[in-house]
C-alpha cells in the first residue's frame, strides 16, 4: 500500500476556509449532536404517546398504534429520508412543496425529524412492553384507589415502566446518533460527510475515518455513561426487576 | 340518594361471560349491610374474587344490577372514578407501587382524587400508619417491607380515603404464614369498629371471628348465602361441606 501518514492533517487549513481540518470534524459534530437531540426527544415523546396508545383497551387507538410502528419500523431508515426529502414536497401543493424545499437548513429538520420518527417506532415497541411487563394489579390498584386512567399512567405505570426499559432505551439513543449518519445522504454536513469531505480533500482517508471513528465511540461511551448514572439515580431501593 | 337503610352494597342477578362459552358469574345475588362483614370463600376458581372485583367496577358484567350506597354501577351517569375512590380495595399481592415512598403511597390518592393538601394527606397517612404499627417504616419503599408489612400498608393506603366500605381479595394468600396473623389483626379490628366489609378468604378462623355472613360460592354461582353460625353449623349443601371439610381437616 502507498500511503503516506500525516497524522498533522488535521491542524492543516480545510480548503473551505472554514480553518483546521480538525476545525471542519467538529463542525459537523455538532450537527450530528443537533441531529441526534432533536431525534431523540421526537422519537422519546412519540415513541412514549403510541407505546402508551398501543396498551390502552380502545381497539381503534392500538390498531393506529400498531400501524405507526409497522409504518416507520417496517422501511429502510435511507428509504424514509428519501421520502421525507424528495417525494413529499412533489406529493404537497405546490406552495406547500416550494416552502419545504426552500427551507433553511431542511436537510438538517428532515434528518432529524425523519430518524425521531424512525426511532420513535422502536421506543414505542419498549414503552409498551415496559407497561405490559408490570403487574396487571398495578393499574388494578390505582383504578380502585379512584384514579382516572390518565392518572394511572402518570403516577404508576410509567414511572415504573421506564426504569425498566432505561437500559433498552440506552441502546436506542445510541442507535438514534449513529443513525443520524444516514442524513448525510440528504446533504446535512453532519460529522461523517464531513469526514468524507475531509478525505476527498487531503486524500488521508485513515487519518478522517480513524478521528471519525474516536469521535462517535467517545460521545456513546459519554452517553452510555450518562444514562448508567441515570439508571443508578432512579434506581427503586428494594424493587428487584420480575420480582 | 343513599339511605341508611338500604345495604350498602346490593347485587342482584350479576352474571358476567369471559366468552359466549364462559361464564364466569351466573345470576349472582347478595348484599352486604352497613356495618356487616361478610366473608366469600369457596374453591380457587370459583369466581369469588371476579366477583368482588365487579363491586367498584374493577371487572365488567354483562347482567344484572350492583349498587354501592345506593349509586347503580352501570348507570351511565355514575362516575366510577368519584365512586371506586369511596371503595378501598385490598388485593392479594399488595400492590403498594414500588417507586412511592411508604407515605406517598398513602398521600397520592388522597391528594389527586380527594384533593387533599400534602400536609392533610400526609397527617392522616401517619395516623393511619401508627395504627397499622408500621409508623417507623414511613420513609421506606415498599421492597424494603416484609409481605406482612406490605399488606398492612396497603390496608392503611385504602383506608386512607374514608372508605364507606371495604374489600379484600385474598388479602393473606400471597403470605408467608407467620405474617398473616399481623394482616388478620388489623382486619379483625376493622371490623369490630363497624366498617363494611366483604372479604374473600379461605381463612375460616377469620370468617368465624367477625363475620356476620359467609357467602359460599362454587363454578360461579352462589350456593349458600347464610348467617356465620348457619354455615358452619350445618351447610347444607354438598360442595360446601366438602369444602369445608377439605380446609378445616387440619
Amino acid at each position: 500500500m502507498n500511503y503516506t501518514w500525516n497524522w498533522g492533517i488535521f491542524w492543516e487549513l480545510n480548503p473551505e476556509g472554514t480553518g483546521t481540518y480538525l476545525d471542519m470534524l467538529l463542525m459537523g459534530l455538532r450537527w450530528t449532536l443537533a441531529t441526534a437531540a432533536l431525534a431523540a426527544a421526537i422519537a422519546l415523546v412519540f415513541g412514549s404517546i403510541i407505546g402508551v396508545i398501543r396498551t390502552l383497551p380502545h381497539r381503534g387507538l392500538v390498531l393506529a398504534g400498531d400501524a405507526w410502528v409497522e409504518f416507520f419500523r417496517n422501511i429502510p431508515l435511507l428509504v424514509q429520508l428519501f421520502l421525507w426529502y424528495f417525494v413529499l414536497p412533489e406529493l404537497l401543493p405546490k406552495a406547500a412543496g416550494t416552502w419545504l424545499k426552500t427551507l433553511p437548513n431542511a436537510s438538517f429538520w428532515t434528518g432529524a425529524i425523519g430518524v425521531g420518527l424512525f426511532m420513535s417506532s422502536r421506543v414505542a415497541e419498549q414503552v409498551k412492553a415496559g407497561i405490559r411487563s408490570l403487574p396487571r394489579g398495578q393499574s388494578l390498584a390505582g383504578t380502585a384507589l379512584g384514579l382516572t386512567t390518565a392518572q394511572t399512567y402518570r403516577y404508576i405505570l410509567l414511572p415504573m415502566a421506564f426504569r425498566i426499559i432505561l437500559p433498552p432505551l440506552t441502546s436506542e439513543l445510541l442507535n438514534t446518533v449513529k443513525n443520524t449518519s444516514v442524513a448525510l445522504t440528504i446533504g446535512l454536513m453532519e460529522l461523517t460527510a464531513r469526514t468524507r469531505a475531509m478525505q476527498e480533500y487531503s486524500f488521508q482517508v485513515f487519518e478522517a475515518f480513524t478521528a471519525a471513528t474516536l469521535i462517535y465511540l467517545a460521545l456513546n461511551a459519554a452517553l452510555t455513561f450518562l444514562m448508567r448514572r441515570l439508571e443508578r439515580a432512579v434506581a427503586v431501593p428494594g424493587y428487584v426487576t420480575g420480582k | 340518594m343513599s339511605s341508611s337503610a338500604a345495604p350498602m352494597i346490593e347485587m342482584a342477578a350479576v352474571s358476567k361471560w369471559y366468552s359466549p362459552q364462559f361464564q364466569v358469574l351466573k345470576d349472582c345475588t347478595t348484599s352486604v349491610d352497613r356495618g356487616e362483614v361478610v366473608v366469600v370463600c369457596g374453591p380457587s376458581g370459583s369466581g369469588k374474587s371476579t366477583l368482588i372485583k365487579c363491586v367498584n367496577a374493577l371487572e365488567p358484567f354483562q347482567a344484572g344490577t350492583i349498587r354501592v350506597d345506593g349509586i347503580n354501577l352501570s348507570d351511565p351517569g355514575t362516575n366510577l372514578p368519584k365512586l371506586r375512590a369511596r371503595i378501598g380495595m385490598v388485593f392479594q399481592h399488595f400492590e403498594l407501587f414500588p417507586h412511592l415512598r411508604i407515605t406517598e403511597n398513602l398521600c397520592l390518592a388522597q391528594e389527586k382524587v380527594l384533593g387533599r393538601s400534602r400536609e392533610e394527606a400526609m397527617a392522616k397517612g401517619r395516623a393511619l400508619l401508627d395504627r397499622v404499627g408500621l409508623s417507623e417504616h414511613a420513609e421506606k419503599f415498599p421492597g424494603q417491607l416484609s409481605g406482612g408489612q406490605q399488606q398492612r400498608v396497603a390496608i392503611a393506603r385504602a383506608l386512607a380515603m374514608d372508605p364507606i366500605a371495604m374489600l379484600f381479595d385474598e388479602p393473606t394468600s400471597a403470605l408467608d404464614p407467620e405474617m398473616i396473623t399481623e394482616v388478620l389483626d388489623v382486619m379483625v379490628e376493622l371490623a369490630r369498629e363497624g366498617m363494611t366489609m366483604m372479604v374473600v378468604t379461605h381463612e375460616m378462623g377469620f370468617a368465624r371471628k367477625v363475620a356476620h355472613r359467609v357467602v359460599f360460592m362454587d363454578r360461579g354461582e352462589i350456593i349458600e348465602d347464610r348467617s356465620k353460625d348457619e354455615f358452619f353449623g350445618s351447610p347444607r349443601s354438598d360442595r360446601a361441606q366438602l369444602f369445608l371439610s377439605k380446609i378445616l381437616s387440619h
